[in-house]
């Protein structure tokens, strides 16, 4: 069960921020990210992946789900 | 690697990637808006001001009547392109998405000061740039506030500061402010520009200043719209790229900002606008310590409403209601600006304008300091 952040409706650079924070706080695993628009989708993407995380999109009906991966 | 699964159907593929949002794609989108700047000043538009969203609000406020300021008043179709350039972008790729409800009231109070702060400077992070690309030395000071103002800003953020949620909301509310931007440009065609005559219609228009000065309006129009497209698909953002570079070390949107005062440097000396110095620049004052203290308070301003001016009207284009909210608060704001003597002119600060940034900025402090509860 990964761990799920909620930044839907969160302007920048909220959703940032608070990918950042996990990645720091669990250092590898796995974190699921809710976003709601493309540029946040695209700003976690370049931050995970800059912070050598891997990130898979999903997209939802309203929403991506961002699942960063770090083993 | 980014991959992307598309749930629908059951299949998964990759979709195009937006080229406009690699490092490539936001260098090329602020090196076109380096070359068109200059451009527009070639073509009409006031010195050093080929596109300075403050000062273009400003005159839109004024050719509403919202303040009598007779030098700048003109309905700029830069503004209105940018709306609709980004909202046409926002539909051609899926993107255009209703949404509002995140603390507007504070968006509104955030854009009025930030005008404030803006005008006390005489230009927005985009103008800063431009005159320091023509040659103005006191855009050093605008850009240094500006910097601060942002840092400042992130510290807040760093703290917990955040807007709150934003809803999903009805498609109309995302259309609001691109239909007033379409208004306004039915209404410069109904009551078109009247040699000589400071009035047509319902609209104000300047004989002499910046307001009269401007490239013709099919021109402004186009170019807008071109920025505003290219704006929307890159996220183009100067208060973007300097938050993101302090709070991240992120250079991604930095890198788009500081392609556009090279490439505008460059095109300014092809075009012999180059004019380097600190006294008598167009449209300036040489008052450094409220060319910086101006900037501070616009920097802070964009920093807590989360974009640059440019920013909040290519987010009002793809349905973004707050910002929308900040466009109206800027607008109203410069009528403020003029009608109290809170603007500058290029002889110094405004009667007024000292005691409206250091209101301003405790304004910032207050909302920096009690808006910091967790996001639920």
């Amino acid at each position: 069960m990964s761990k799920i952040v909620d930044a839907r409706g969160l302007s920048c650079p909220q959703p940032v921020l608070l990918a950042l924070n996990e990645m720091k706080k669990m250092n590898k695993g796995e974190i699921a990210i809710l976003v709601d628009t493309d540029t946040s989708k695209e700003n976690v993407s370049r931050a995970a992946t800059t912070q050598g995380w891997r990130v898979e999109v999903e997209k939802g009906q309203e929403e991506y789900r961002l699942v960063l991966k770090k083993d | 690697m980014v991959k992307t699964y598309l749930k629908k159907g059951g299949s998964s593929m990759t979709t195009i990637k937006n080229f406009f949002a690699t490092r490539w794609g936001i260098i090329g989108v602020g090196a076109i808006i380096g070359i068109f700047a200059p451009l527009l000043q070639k073509w009409g538009n006031p010195a050093n001001m080929g596109v300075c969203v403050a000062c273009f609000d400003r005159d839109i406020a004024g050719a509403l009547g919202l303040h009598r300021a007779a030098l700048v008043q003109y309905m700029r179709p830069e503004i209105i392109g940018f709306v609709l350039g980004s909202l046409i972008a926002a539909y051609a790729f899926k993107e255009f998405k209703a949404r509002a409800g995140s603390a507007p009231i504070v968006r509104f109070v955030l854009g009025a000061f930030a005008m404030i702060g803006a005008l006390v400077f005489l230009g927005c992070p985009w103008r800063a740039v431009l005159r320091l690309a023509g040659g103005d030395g006191n855009a050093i000071f605008g850009l240094l506030g500006l910097i601060g103002g942002i840092w400042v800003g992130t510290l807040f953020l760093k703290g917990g500061y955040n807007l709150g949620r934003s809803q999903k909301t009805h498609t109309s509310v995302g259309w609001l402010l691109p239909l007033i931007m379409f208004g306004f440009l039915i209404l410069m065609f109904i009551f078109p520009q009247v040699q000589g005559q400071e009035k047509s219609g319902v609209l104000f228009y300047s004989i002499k200043g910046p307001g009269s000065i401007h490239a013709p309006l099919f021109v402004s129009l186009v170019v807008g719209l071109l920025i505003g497209f290219l704006a929307q698909r890159s996220r183009f953002c100067t208060m973007g790229a300097i938050r993101d570079f302090v709070l991240f070390r992120q250079t991604h949107l930095l890198l788009g900002f500081i392609a556009l005062v090279v490439v505008a440097f460059i095109v300014n000396l092809i075009l012999g606008q180059f004019n380097p110095g600190f006294s008598k620049q167009p449209v300036a004052h040489s008052m450094s310590l409220w060319n910086f203290g101006g900037m501070v308070l616009a920097g802070l301003a964009f920093a807590l409403a989360g974009g640059c001016p440019g920013r909040q009207l290519f987010l009002s284009g793809e349905g973004d209601g707050d910002a929308a909210v900040f466009v109206l608060g800027m607008i109203v704001g410069a009528g403020f600006a003029h009608n109290f003597g809170l603007a500058s002119s290029p002889d110094g600060v405004g009667p007024y304008g000292i005691p409206a940034v250091i209101i301003g900025l405790l304004t910032c402090l207050f909302i920096g300091f009690t808006m910091r509860k967790e996001v639920a």
